[in-house]
């Protein structure tokens, strides 16, 4: 076991990190501005990779998809929020968690019919493929440039909420809804907007796991309960809390598995309950809203 | 929290409900339950459907008085089900103890769980509390995935089955599906017993206290951590022996009975029903496995028709098939 090992280790449990942090944004982001509990975030997720699948097979081009499939099940979040979710605002917060979690048994069965039960696999882009020396050892560039698309899509997020009018208009809509709508700002086409946008962005995820995971019609169902224990251990809608509960969770999952491997699913669930038990909040949270 | 829909599905108005369509039902809701049970083989497509509307039913109930009741919105039941079915499992087929002990070995282990996961989500609130459960949940099911050699890991555990049902004097012949259905309604009526007598007593009223108003309970001097932690026990015991008797009848324990979408079955089924009301979870299980007998025979997508109608319940008849029932009779 040697230094070496396990700063490749280290830099591996980052880049795993990167892409937990991407599995948990959308669910973050829409939880943050909305007060809703996404349970079809795993299946928009899974429908974004196949999005990318179909898109990347009508264009033959991985770099249409990456831009294209977010676009487009951004749209079909917007609907999903008109429709479905805004007649439950008001209602009690379970509402819209029991809904989306139809949603997502819905998605999964249409997705099911439409391309079939099996896997499909999804090739790695020809630019992207081999592997870069980092003076500590080789590292495949796909997820060198994951963690560049991250990286670039959390600056994005940061600049457009802290340095634009409307991330201005967002932030207040999220502190206080009431007095947004006293002042003249039609907060449903806000809440409408940032729906789309979060759901985007879990579909980007989706695009860009397909590579690295097996697409399936089932692959949601572990990016859920991930994107859960990430946005708990980081609090709840906080952006911070995710980025940095993403980097934890990614490195303890790494280290396990180079000691005891068996283990390594299992840690971040506990690790979870060990923060739980410290702060019930996350790191980052504020109270559960609703109480 | 809820205030506005929790009100709707308050039990008292309920009740009320009941009252006014048969004077005395509530003190007879049990016995009138038990005798629904006791006609389901004759009038069901199968006796196979019958048995799991009996299980899923059970189930539900158990989960329906921490979700319906206490207002907590758990998604990792599966793994107090599951928990209950493996341990009944091993008991028999590693340690070959006989039926009796194997359930009560389920129920223990069940009940150990969920004190342990109470525990740690009764800290948490409100949507929070919904997360860390599922997340849980899917932490026991990884272990099972892993402990392969006392799970059977992702092929299920096999290699125990339960033929007959000793009593001293006498046995039942477990195989036969008429006396295996009676036994399991007998089992159940028990549990609906005992769900009932919790109800009525002031537990029962506390736990309602908690769902409508959380601040208030507190500041009436109830310790609502120690009723909730309960609530969740209770709860998480009987969705235990609602997985023992699973074991028992299926002669296997697949793995997915302790995956989260299972959790997620057990929560369509109480809010088909009408969660908060004591006959509901069982309309819930059985609308839900009738539509999956019915639909399954037309098209192997019938999930996709069963989320359909779930999203619609929740938009249009938040209050379940029976919620919405009872609450046409308290109008008239």
């Amino acid at each position: 076991m040697t230094v070496q090992l396990i700063a490749m280790q280290l830099f591996s449990g980052l880049a795993l990190g990167a892409i937990l942090i991407m599995v948990a944004l959308g669910l973050s982001i829409i939880f943050g501005m909305l007060g809703i509990v996404n349970f079809a975030h795993g299946a928009l997720f899974m429908v974004g990779a196949y999005a990318g699948l179909y898109v990347a097979g009508l264009t033959g081009s991985f770099w249409w998809a990456l831009v294209l499939a977010p676009v487009l099940i951004g749209l079909f979040g917007m609907l999903i929020e008109r429709f479905l979710i805004r007649p439950l605002y008001g209602r009690s917060p379970d509402d819209p968690l029991l809904l989306t979690f139809g949603l997502g048994y819905v998605l999964v069965e249409a997705v099911r019919i439409l391309f079939g039960t099996d896997g499909i696999p999804f090739s790695t882009p020809a630019a992207l493929r081999g592997v870069v020396n980092l003076g500590i050892g080789f590292f495949p560039l796909y997820r060198l440039f994951v963690i560049g698309v991250v990286l670039a899509v959390l600056l994005l997020l940061w600049l457009g909420l802290e340095r634009t009018k409307f991330g201005l208009i967002v932030r207040a809509g999220s502190a206080d809804p009431l007095i947004m709508r006293v002042l003249g700002v039609d907060i449903s086409k806000l809440w409408l907007v940032v729906f789309g946008i979060g759901v985007g962005i879990t579909a980007l995820g989706g695009v860009l796991a397909a590579p690295m995971r097996n697409v399936s019609p089932e692959m949601g169902t572990l990016v859920l309960a991930e994107a859960f224990v990430v946005t708990v251990i980081g609090g709840m809608g906080s952006l911070a809390g995710a980025v940095i509960a993403g980097l934890i969770v990614g490195v303890a999952v790494s280290m396990t598995s180079l000691f005891a491997p068996e283990m390594a699913t299992i840690v971040m669930f506990a690790l979870m309950a060990l923060i739980l038990l410290v702060r019930p909040n996350g790191l980052y949270g504020r109270a559960a809203p609703g109480l | 929290m809820s205030v506005v829909r929790n009100v709707e599905l308050a039990p008292p108005s309920s009740r009320r409900g009941l009252a006014v369509l048969f004077p005395g039902a509530n003190r007879w809701r049990v016995p009138l339950s038990v005798l629904t049970l006791c006609i389901l083989p004759w009038v069901l497509p199968s006796q196979a459907l019958a048995v799991n509307v009996l299980i899923y039913g059970l189930l539900a109930v158990g989960y329906n008085l921490l979700f319906g009741y206490t207002g907590l919105l758990s998604f990792g039941h599966a793994a107090f089900f599951g928990a209950g079915a493996y341990a009944t499992g091993i008991a028999i087929g590693t340690f070959g103890v006989n039926w009796f002990v194997a359930m009560v070995v389920g129920l223990a282990v069940a009940g150990f769980l969920a004190t342990i996961m109470g525990m740690l989500a009764i800290r948490t609130r409100g949507i929070y509390f919904s997360m860390v459960t599922l997340a849980l949940s899917q932490l026991v099911y990884y272990t099972a995935l892993q402990a392969s050699s006392w799970t059977g890991g992702e092929n299920g555990l096999r290699g125990f089955t339960v033929s007959t049902l000793s009593f001293p004097g006498f046995s039942l012949n477990f195989l036969d599906p008429l006396v295996k259905y009676y036994a399991i309604t007998i089992v159940v009526a028990l549990a609906l017993w005992f769900v009932s007598r919790a109800l009525n007593s002031p537990f029962g009223a506390v736990i309602e206290a908690i769902r409508e108003n959380e601040t208030r309970a507190r500041a009436c001097g109830y310790n609502v951590e120690r009723t909730k932690l309960l609530s969740f026990v209770l709860s998480g015991i009987l969705c235990g022996l609602a997985g023992t008797l699973s074991a028992m009848h299926l002669s296997i324990v697949p793995l997915d009975s302790l995956h989260y979408q299972t959790s997620g079955l057990i929560v369509m089924m109480t809010l088909l029903g009408g969660a908060g009301s004591f006959f509901g979870p069982f309309i819930g299980a059985l609308a839900f496995l009738l539509m999956e007998d019915i639909f399954s025979l037309w098209t192997t997508n019938w999930q996709l028709i069963v989320g359909v109608i779930f999203i619609l319940f929740v938009l249009y008849l938040p209050k379940g098939i029976w919620g919405t029932l009872i609450s046409w009779g308290k109008g008239r």
